[in-house]
């Protein structure tokens, strides 16, 4: 038997196909405009690239913002509960997950069974968000993915304000001012970094220290992550299927 | 499934609104107040009629904040604009009001609103326990007595006193007993109702029917529990809901949390049991029994306020609660930053799971909070 993990969330939806043992097939696409359809399409992706008949299939989950559309499902889970799960089965040492995706950023604290012992969550606003790197990146007229690449080794500019409209005119008056796109990109990511801090400072870090979600792919901030907090933090090419490995873990257990 | 009574106590808003304009008309004087820690024993004995000013929905805060900062809580600006509007019947019916010195946001917005009614300031001790707190607030109810007694032109004997103590000390025990129906398990009350009974009363006009009726309600819900008749089924988490004050429009929180499969069983806040805990001692010099009674309120612009903390302990036992949730008004700087005292408490000594949510009377960030607090439920099952 197989169960089905869905996380649609505001950029990416992502599917996973899991038999129990592991992940047998794995998605990802734009959510686009309807996450509805996107979810629809990605559950006919990942059944046929595992070749799963649909009476194989025990259980879908759904997770992310877009859970609350998807019709065909049999149980929604939030987010938070889903990356705690999907931390727990990558690697039972999680005790910390940073889960920064799209429109939300979150550090959740995990027991030695993967339950979550607490949580905290951004305020409803973009600072230190995956749209805060995107909105960036477009003034910087580059790629959010090439962010890393460019500001590794540069001397950070100082970004200072949290608030991704202002820091638009910043990064804007920084490039008429003459500073360099890779010291700009550094710094913004260096702003993400405090951004997720103190958010984890809040909730107490604790080892081992896994970073999920979309902007997990940024390893010039998972660098400056692990030193600002003092302690390795940890990536892997599944961070982003991260929520949907969860939600699928536990439409296969529970 | 809800009690059938529930309807009759939703309607005390219009009732109520049409009584205080004929009790006006008729003649009566009207005593607008805010806040939990006011002595409407006192204007009671001055044979005025008491009321709870508005302040619980978003609409009129768009006028406020033309002359106060946005930055500011809800609660102040919902009630400087409902005033400046005269939207708000009670406040309009008003002949005067009681302010007492909270919070700075509230002091400093009673500056302004002194300009559109006689006001009248009760200067409240920043501790509980000091020395001279007691004497300090008992001299306030005196100034207070003095106050009515001069612009209403009676005299406030220790007789009506004792009256109208005995009388609130009715009412605050009817209220007791609705609230503690909820420490049955399953709750027979969904949080949602038991917000409304014990917010509505604050507009009562006429005191005796309010608990009249906060009886027959307490009644059929005590005759739904013999015949195992509950707001949630068992297996619903049981929440504390503690913090800022919630009334109907600012009821999002709890909304959210009874819709997302909680039974919020107990309401710690001052529109909740906070007030009703502690009774006015009716044998005792009726301002010394008054200035003890409220000088007890566990509100976090006390310093230090432990009895807070004692007060969770008790109902979250009472109450047999899985969490706690601690509902903060935006820049709300006392209770926003005693709940990190609320939340180690929760989680070391009561061992319980704790959030904290921060929110304005708006609705822009409800997805937000769904998701928060389902996953804080989803960690409870």
């Amino acid at each position: 038997m197989y169960s089905v993990g869905i996380d649609v969330g505001s950029v990416a939806a992502k599917a996973v196909v899991f038999d129990g043992h592991e992940i047998v097939a794995k998605e990802i696409i734009p959510t686009g405009w309807s996450p509805k359809e996107s979810g629809e399409k990605l559950f006919e992706m990942v059944t046929s690239m595992a070749r799963v008949d649909k009476n194989e299939i025990k259980s879908i989950v759904g997770t992310g913002y877009g859970r609350v559309a998807l019709s065909f499902i049999d149980r929604k889970v939030t987010e938070i509960t889903c990356h705690g799960k999907g931390a727990h089965f990558i690697d039972s040492n999680i005790r910390t997950v940073i889960d920064i995706g799209g429109q939300d950023s979150k550090v959740i604290k995990l027991d030695e069974k993967g339950n979550i012992i607490d949580f905290l969550m951004n305020d409803k606003c973009a600072a230190g968000t995956g749209r805060f790197l995107q909105v960036m990146a477009h003034a910087l007229e580059i790629d959010v993915s090439e962010l890393s690449q460019i500001g590794e080794g540069a001397t950070p500019e100082t970004i200072s304000s949290m608030c991704t409209v202002f820091a638009e005119s910043e990064v804007i008056s920084l490039m008429a001012s003459g500073a360099s796109k890779e010291g700009i990109a550094a710094g913004l990511l260096q702003s993400v970094c405090s951004k997720t801090y103190t958010l984890v400072s809040k909730v107490g870090v604790q080892n081992k220290v896994f970073f999920s979600g979309g902007v997990s792919k940024n390893y010039l901030l998972r660098e400056f992550l692990s030193k600002k907090l003092g302690v390795e933090v940890f990536s892997s090419e599944l961070s982003q299927y991260l929520g949907a490995i969860g939600a699928a873990v536990i439409g296969y257990r529970d | 499934m809800r009690p059938e009574i529930m309807a009759e106590v939703e309607g005390l808003r219009g009732v109520n609104s049409v009584k205080i304009k004929e009790a006006s008309e008729a003649g009566k004087k009207v005593v607008g107040m805010y806040c939990v820690f006011s002595p409407q024993e006192i204007a009671m004995a001055a044979d005025a009629i008491t009321v709870s000013l508005c302040g619980t929905i978003q609409a009129p805060i768009e006028e406020a904040e033309k002359e106060l900062p946005r930055n500011l809580c809800p609660l102040i600006k919902s009630s400087y604009g409902f005033a400046i509007t005269d939207k708000c019947p009670y406040f309009y019916f008003s002949d005067v009001l009681l302010a007492e010195t909270t919070c700075d946001g509230k002091k400093k917005m009673y500056e302004l609103m002194s300009k559109l009614k006689p006001m009248h300031i009760m200067n409240l001790p920043q501790t509980a326990n000091a020395e001279n707190s007691l004497e300090l607030w008992k001299k306030e109810m005196i100034y207070f007595k003095e106050f009515l007694e001069k612009q209403f032109g009676v005299e406030i004997t220790d007789d009506k006193l004792r009256a109208a103590i005995k009388l609130l000390n009715r009412e605050r025990k009817a209220m007791k007993r609705l609230h503690q129906l909820n420490a049955h398990k399953p709750a027979p009350l969904s949080g949602m109702d038991m917000m409304l009974a014990q917010w509505l009363k604050g507009f009562n006009v006429d005191k005796e029917a309010g608990i009249e009726l906060i009886e027959r309600l307490t009644k059929e819900v005590e005759e739904r529990v013999e015949k195992g008749i509950y707001a949630f089924d068992e297996n619903a988490p049981r929440i504390l809901l503690t913090g800022c004050p919630i009334g109907s429009g600012s009821e999002k929180v709890l909304r959210i949390l009874e819709e997302s499969g909680a039974s919020v069983v107990a309401l710690e806040n001052c529109t909740g049991y906070k007030g009703l805990d502690v009774l006015v001692d009716e044998d005792k010099d009726p301002i010394t029994a008054l200035a003890e009674k409220y000088l007890s309120t566990p509100c976090s612009c006390m310093t230090n306020n432990n009895g807070r903390l004692d007060l969770i302990e008790r109902l979250a036992k009472e109450y047999e609660v899985d969490g706690i949730v601690d509902l903060t008004w935006q820049a709300c700087h006392t209770y926003n930053i005693e709940s990190f005292t609320v939340k180690n408490f929760a989680k070391d000594v009561l061992n319980l799971p704790f959030l904290q949510i921060e929110t304005d009377y708006s609705d822009s960030d409800v997805g937000q909070i769904k998701v928060r607090v389902e996953a804080f439920l989803e960690g409870i099952k």
